[in-house]
């Protein structure tokens, strides 16, 4: 739409130069945090190549080795396996089911919000009381009968996660879309005879964009603490595949004699969880065009 | 007030209606089915299994199932557990103790230092404490609670002996302080995140009360600053965290069961995942309703109790 000429010059504003950036930037939390998560990715996908061990290698000699103990940095856990390999690929795991449930519940979410928004009357009240229903669960107890009674697989824990954790969006979409559709540039596309599909997505979804980044980056941080969780109890990520919820698991009896069995991956799950709460600070007070920082 | 009253009822209802509905619907249209413990004992055969389900009524169409469970429902019954036959009700009440008593200790030491941080915060606004509460808030929300019990259990039960590393009371004991000194871990535990929640609500909820032009007329009158800020500032500050209490219920829930598992805490938590080991489907259906009930009403109450409290809200 904007892609037509403009007759009037207008200085053009690269991303770089934009004040939401500028913002960003001047958050130091949300910076820690967006380095953080460089370093933990960087180490998860590249850590497996630079350690001399296989995160499945079992070493029946070397069971409960305790951190810094040759070359095993973190230790290994009761069948020998060095945690520092397990950690890292466990990472990558638990970072890709964190990353991709927060697609899919960002856009469950933002579907229903939009619909409920935009056509609002019959329509939205139900779908919203649909959204209260699924909240009126603690989402722990959805999550755990859903990933118990269905095979887990890492694709299945992603969806499961992103059933039980859309809500959220759904609602700030659907309350964003409702204040803006009483708006004149609505008005316009409406008159211009554009599709009901086409004003919700491509004319609604871009001005209220803002919101929905805070709240997925959030949704990260929530999905990496619930596929911890569940995979903690057994019923999520299953081994040998790790992840740093299922290296928790069985942790709790070894607790007296191996701790770093629980803390390596602990430490792990709250850095990455950190940072992501971190970014969302920072984005929410870059994005928010109401608070005046600047 | 009375119609308001009478709305807000209607609304939970129809709410439990829909939340009963998608209970129904996880349980009995995923995988395995209630009969799927009993198919793996051995010499099971395929005509007995379908014997079971005609006894159990599992045979019919889900939505005579569904009308006929939610007909015994509203009566009061709640089914029978498949583990040992006892009525569901009976089951989740012997654990609904367990599970009030943590959520309650926990949920009033969460708000009374809560409500202490989120003051402090917004009165010494940019100071090194609120920098240091905001941040600390940040990564209390961020660690594992399951995890964080671990730790403390490591801590303070194997390492320094202090505290029971489990359980609600010990066998042969039971007294007041039996119950109190197991009770310590887990209530703090839980309380550690609900603490930067209401934290943080309390003081963006003081900061917005603070700079009001009543507050300015009271200091204005010439009142002590204590009063303007015991009766003017947290009194209304205060509101918006009763609504909170009601929206935060389903969390605290969650964050109970949570820390229920990690202290062997005989709560409806641990009901909960030993009912879904054994897939006893009616306790965990019975469960999750219970739990919608109990949320559902937590919201109630915590709405009609604003509509009471503040005469701001006029109600038809």
């Amino acid at each position: 739409m904007s892609a037509v000429a403009s007759p009037i010059a207008v200085e053009r504003i690269h991303w770089w130069q934009s004040r939401t950036l500028r913002r960003f930037m001047r958050h130091r939390l949300a910076l820690i945090g967006l380095a953080m998560i460089v370093i933990l990715t960087f180490a998860c996908v590249c850590g497996p190549w630079l350690l001399p061990y296989d995160e499945l290698y079992i070493d029946i000699r070397a069971r409960f080795a305790s951190p810094m103990t040759g070359a095993h940095i973190f230790g290994t856990d009761p069948l020998g396996r060095d945690i520092a390999a397990r950690l890292f690929m466990a990472g990558r795991i638990s970072l890709l089911v964190g990353f991709f449930a927060m697609l899919l519940s960002t856009a469950i979410g933002t579907v229903i919000g939009i619909t409920a928004g935009y056509y609002g009357g019959r329509l939205g009240a139900a779908l919203m009381r649909f959204v209260d229903a699924f909240l009126s669960f603690p989402s722990i107890f959805l999550l755990l009968v859903l990933a118990a009674f269905i095979k887990p697989s890492p694709f299945m824990i992603t969806v499961i996660i992103a059933v039980t954790s859309w809500m959220e969006i759904a609602r700030i979409v659907e309350a964003e879309i409702r204040s803006l559709r009483e708006r004149d540039f609505v008005m316009a596309a409406r008159m211009l005879g554009l599709r009901d599909t086409k004003i919700m997505f491509r004319e609604l979804l871009p001005n209220a964009i803002g919101p929905i980044i805070v709240a997925a980056t959030l949704t990260v941080a929530r999905a990496i603490l619930l596929e911890a969780y569940v995979s903690f109890l057994g019923y999520g990520i299953q081994p040998p595949l790790p992840s740093w919820g299922n290296m928790l698991n069985g942790a709790q009896q070894y607790l007296d004699r191996a701790p770093w069995l629980a803390i390596v991956p602990g430490v792990a799950i709250t850095l990455a969880v950190t940072s992501f709460n971190f970014i969302g600070d920072g984005l929410r007070d870059a994005l928010d065009a109401r608070s005046d920082i600047d | 007030m009375f119609h308001y009253l009478l709305g807000r009822l209607w609304q939970s209802l129809v709410l439990l209606v829909i939340v009963s509905m998608i209970g129904f619907a996880v349980l009995n249209l995923a995988p395995g089915g209630p009969l799927s413990q009993y198919a793996l004992t051995p010499g099971m055969t395929q005509e007995a299994l379908n014997r079971l389900a005609e006894q159990m009524g599992l045979n019919r169409p889900l939505p005579v199932q569904y009308a006929d469970w939610l007909w015994h429902l509203v009566q009061g019954d709640w089914g029978r557990s498949y583990r040992d036959n006892q009525p569901v009700l009976d089951v989740i009440g012997r654990h609904l103790f367990a599970t009030l008593l943590l959520m309650g200790t926990s949920t009033l030491i969460s708000i009374l230092v809560g409500t202490w941080i989120g003051i402090k915060g917004a009165v010494k606004r940019y100071s090194v404490f609120d920098y240091a509460a905001t941040v600390g808030a940040m990564v209390a929300l961020s660690i594992p609670t399951f995890w964080f019990g671990l730790v403390a259990i490591y801590v303070f039960s194997l390492w320094l002996k202090w505290l029971p590393a489990g359980n609600m009371y010990t066998i042969g004991d039971g007294s007041f302080g039996d119950y109190a000194i197991h009770l310590i871990m887990p209530s703090l535990v839980l309380a550690f995140v609900n603490v930067a929640v209401w934290g943080r609500y309390m003081r963006t909820a003081t900061l917005d009360v603070i700079n009001q032009d009543f507050v300015r007329t009271a200091r204005a009158k010439g009142l002590p600053e204590r009063t303007v800020m015991m009766k003017h500032v947290v009194g209304n500050a205060l509101l918006p965290m009763i609504t909170l209490a009601g929206v935060q219920l389903p969390s605290i829930l969650g964050g109970a069961l949570v820390t229920e598992t990690v202290f062997t805490w005989p709560g409806m938590g641990r009901l909960f995942l030993d009912s879904l080991g054994y897939n006893d489907y009616p306790v965990v259906m019975g469960l999750l309703m219970f739990s919608a009930m109990l949320v559902l009403a937590g919201n109630l109450i915590a709405d009609l109790l604003v509509a009471f409290v503040d005469p701001r809200i006029r109600l038809g």
